[in-house]
């Protein structure tokens, strides 16, 4: 296996017991945990360099702009793109609202759809429906086959001149499945409809370069892939960011302004309104430095090895389904699996007794649960820090599981 | 007993896998619905109430083993008590659960004498993230209760 475990000693937080045992964090598709050199960036910046940014001529004002800028040349050379592509936002989140309102208000009419699949986060869910309500469009679902990877068959059914949007994810965080990014991508531009990638679960596990994925627009967020929480990035391509207006006025992002109306400063700072996430955006730019160092090649080796393993290990406990597809090829490391009538809350506080984080729930993509017909899973999510033995833990505690609910 | 085992006691277990009263009310039931959206356990409620008296109950839900254990030892206790008993019961087990202050309504030394099944659930304490759980079917009768005196 890929050894990285030399890397655990960088990250703090792997130190700390809970509940009398060592913490297994198993949840990095909720966030991941932060090494030092990101946490060390982020205290530099509010201990030496602390200033606002693109304003004020003195010292420090220009220091903390190198900085911030500095890191968006970083988050956009990590992608293959160019610096004035990438705009900084609140996270993934964010940046699909800003798609769908600066994007979306301005270009959607009644009757337009907007493709997504069923597998979707609900932060490439309700944003559409929001955008809907005003302009009346519509979304129409591409299903899922039966290893839960997207269904394209039916794309012919749905693809038709209305679509005007088609969004979907790089990687389900509930099954872990590859989004179809070529076909989808393709469908789009062959109706003139805009693509738009949530990479949320992509970015942070696999190389990725716009170049190559063909898509309009691609939204992530730092604190998946190392960073801190409070920014991410939206990656359009330029004729789509101009094409966009924003979605936040105020500072920052203004050319003039007069009394009843204003220019736009150039892309991407026009949607940057007000003080930006600066000590965060930095921390960002040393995430990706951190992830660049290790190797996304190396990375995405690792969990497809962990990913291989963890699946293996499961299908030895009776009663246990493992929800997503099991070719490690079609899929990343998320891991969703129910074991019999055992709750996946019960099995989460369960696990956490012996100080192994999963996540269980819904995972906000409630119209997945709801077509897999189940409440909810649990799930085990890997980065680059995990190691197979903390998947032996997992699977001993399952057993635990199993015991305490009487199952034989 | 250590803390999963008493949480994850036998008769919470029986509860989980039998819940007393499923279903549905025929006709005009008082209805409410709890959920809890950051979890998705959800816990449905029909109630009879005639002279101020539940009459007959049914549940449905949807959760873990705490807050559907927790909804059926709430229907083992409703049918035939007042609204104004049920209120009484509701604090109290509030109490008991450490969501409301009090002096605490249980008697150690007859373990299952004041609140019967539901005393099972104190071991719910020690997990407070699971405390919002088995409150669930209790904050649905209380607004169930509240649409009595509308």
């Amino acid at each position: 296996m890929t050894d990285l475990r030399a890397l655990r000693s960088d990250f703090p937080i792997l130190d700390r017991e809970i509940n009398g045992h060592p913490l297994i964090y198993l949840d990095s598709a909720a966030t991941t945990q932060k090494p030092d050199s990101v946490l060390d960036a982020m205290d530099e910046y509010y201990r030496l360099y602390n200033a606002n940014v693109h304003r004020g001529a003195h010292t420090l004002a220009t220091e903390a702009t190198e900085l911030y800028e500095g890191s968006r040349s970083k988050v956009a050379r990590f992608i293959g793109a160019e610096p004035d592509q990438l705009v900084f936002t609140r996270g993934t989140t964010t940046a699909i609202n800003y798609i769908a309102y600066g994007w979306g208000l301005n270009h959607l009419k009644e009757g337009d759809k907007i493709l997504v699949t069923i597998m979707e986060h609900h932060a490439n869910l309700v944003p559409w429906q929001l955008i809907s309500r005003y302009t009346g469009a519509e979304l129409v679902y591409l299903e899922l086959n039966d290893d839960l990877t997207v269904d394209t068959s039916t794309l012919d059914q749905v693809l038709t001149d209305d679509v005007a949007i088609v969004a979907f994810s790089g990687m389900s965080n509930v099954t872990g499945a590859l989004g179809p990014i070529d076909v989808l991508a393709e469908a789009a531009r062959s109706v003139g409809a805009i693509s738009v990638l949530d990479g949320a679960q992509l970015v942070p596990h696999t190389p990725v370069d716009v170049a190559d994925l063909g898509v309009d627009f691609l939204a992530f967020s730092a604190h998946k892939m190392l960073g801190p929480t409070g920014i991410g990035a939206l990656w359009g391509k330029p004729e789509r960011l101009e094409e966009m207006e924003p979605t936040e006025g105020g500072g920052e992002m203004i050319n003039t302004v007069e009394r009843n109306e204003s220019t736009w400063a150039p892309v991407p700072h026009k949607f940057e309104a007000g003080t930006p996430p600066i000590a965060e955006a930095i921390g960002f730019g040393a995430a990706v430095d951190y992830l660049d160092a290790v190797g996304m090649d190396t990375i995405a080796a690792h969990e497809r090895e962990i990913t291989a393993y963890t699946l293996d290990r499961l299908s030895e406990i009776p009663d246990l389904t493992i929800y997503g597809p099991r070719d490690v090829t079609l899929r990343g490391s998320a891991v969703s699996f129910e074991l019999g009538d055992v709750h996946p809350h019960d099995i989460a506080t369960i696990l956490d007794q012996d100080g192994i984080a999963v996540r269980a729930g819904h995972h906000c993509a409630r119209p997945l649960m709801k077509y897999l017909k189940i409440p909810a899973t649990a799930r085990a999510s890997f980065y680059l820090y995990n190691v197979p033995e903390e998947v032996d833990a997992l699977v001993e505690s399952l057993y635990k599981a199993r015991k305490l609910f009487g199952l034989t | 007993m250590t803390g999963l085992d008493e949480l994850y006691r036998e008769v919470i277990l029986d509860h989980y896998r039998n819940p007393r009263r499923q279903g549905k009310l025929q006709g005009d039931p008082i209805h409410a619905e709890g959920s809890n959206p950051s979890c998705g356990d959800e816990f449905f409620l029909d109630l009879f109430v005639e002279d101020n008296v539940v009459t007959d109950a049914a549940m449905r839900g949807l959760g873990c083993s705490i807050s559907q254990a927790s909804g059926s030892m709430m229907m083992d206790m409703i049918v035939g008590k007042s609204v104004e008993e049920l209120r009484e019961l509701i604090q109290k087990f509030k109490v008991m659960m450490s969501i409301s202050e009090g002096d605490s309504p249980i008697d150690e030394d007859r373990p299952g004498s004041v609140l019967g099944d539901l005393e099972a659930l104190q071991g719910v304490r020690k997990f407070p993230v699971r405390i919002k759980c088995a409150d669930l079917a209790w904050a649905t009768l209380s607004e169930a209760l509240d649409q009595t005196t509308s």
